[in-house]
């Protein structure tokens, strides 16, 4: 073990990716929906823990932000393993109903209102 | 096995909306998130720059001058479709403003303040300001009485008008639910209040 918190922390993550470069993250937001394809395309062989775990995971559809803090990783370092699976054809993703700030739609609003109503 | 329900049209996928909670260090935003929260609340953190951008190229990131920003979030399903999640910012860290993605598509803001420290929540309310996203204040007792009105409270903010304070105890689920009511009820406000998009073309 390292003693040092920050020390060991900041490795390994880049192991983990490769040291990949410029991945393209623009489908993953905090909150963008996973979802695990089933069946899987091809054999999960070859495939790092990590990437098992998600798989696992996202059987029901989870955020990509929950994937970060149960992996325990930065949330940097998820996306681009998402980005390989992705990439894989062996998750989806379900981009957020707003997108940017300002004016959201109004049923959404209303219906999110509903809901906290009902805590 | 699970999401075997796949009958074209049954099983929608669920959407996914999120409000943020800010404010100072200390003012409750841990404890607002776990209290309304349907899960103990998660923690994720993120590499910024210093231009205070999400890291893009990981490698060398040591030596870039970047920092990690942490913050804590909940999940409440608000129907089989649709699911909130709330982002508790964090109070010390001086880089969390700049996490893009963060604002990118929030519903809404919640600022909680301490009546005897309000000027610790003063960039909170500058970061909804700026980006032009609508919040409430949420205004934490932590005298145990809400020693201050709303209208004292608004006017040592600077509130933009129309922006509700709303008394609060981050402990209480209901006093939380209040608080993201009130919230809710400023977002359909500020949407009637707007022009109708006009039809593309
Ligand atoms: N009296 C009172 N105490 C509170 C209230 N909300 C939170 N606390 C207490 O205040 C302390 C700080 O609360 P946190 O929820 O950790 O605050 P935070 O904003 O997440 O803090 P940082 O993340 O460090 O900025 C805890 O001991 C809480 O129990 C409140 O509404 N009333
Ligand atoms: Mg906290």
């Amino acid at each position: 073990m390292n003693g040092s918190g920050t020390g060991g922390r900041l490795v390994r993550p880049f192991a983990l990716v490769g040291g990949r470069t410029q991945p393209s993250r623009a489908d993953f937001t905090l909150i963008t929906l996973v979802t695990t394809v089933d069946p899987q395309p091809a054999p999960v062989t070859g495939l790092q823990p990590e990437h098992l775990m998600i798989l696992r995971r996202c059987r029901v559809p989870t955020a990509a932000a929950e994937i970060a803090a149960h992996l325990d990783l930065p949330f940097s370092v998820v996306t681009i393993m998402l980005c390989d699976l992705l990439d894989d054809g062996r998750i989806t993703t379900a981009r957020p109903p707003v997108q940017a700030s300002g004016s959201p739609d109004r049923a959404l609003l209303q219906k999110v209102r509903d809901g906290i109503a009902r805590l | 096995m699970p999401g075997s329900d796949t009958a074209p049209g049954a099983a929608r996928a669920p959407e996914a909306v999120k409000i943020l909670i800010a404010g100072g260090f200390g003012v409750g935003k841990t404890t607002m998130v776990g209290s309304v929260s349907e899960i103990t609340p998660m923690h994720t953190e993120e590499y910024l720059t210093e231009a205070g951008v999400e890291v893009d190229d990981l490698s060398g990131v040591e030596d870039k001058g970047t920092t990690t920003v942490a913050l804590d979030f909940g999940r409440i399903t608000l129907t089989p479709d649709l699911v909130l999640y709330l982002f508790g910012t964090p109070g010390q860290q001086r880089f969390w403003f700049m996490w893009n993605d963060l604002a990118l598509g929030a519903l809404g803001g919640v600022v909680l303040v301490d009546t005897r420290r309000l000027e610790t929540s003063f960039a909170a309310i500058d970061f909804f300001e700026r980006r032009g996203i609508p919040f409430v204040v949420g205004a934490n007792g932590f005298d145990g009485e809400h020693l201050y009105a709303s209208e004292s409270i608004r006017d040592a903010l600077a509130l933009p008008h129309g922006t509700p304070v709303v008394p609060c105890d981050a402990r209480e689920r209901a006093s939380c639910r209040d608080v993201l009511l009130a919230l809710m009820d400023h977002l359909i406000a500020v949407a009637a209040a707007q022009p109708t998009p006009e039809p593309a073309g």
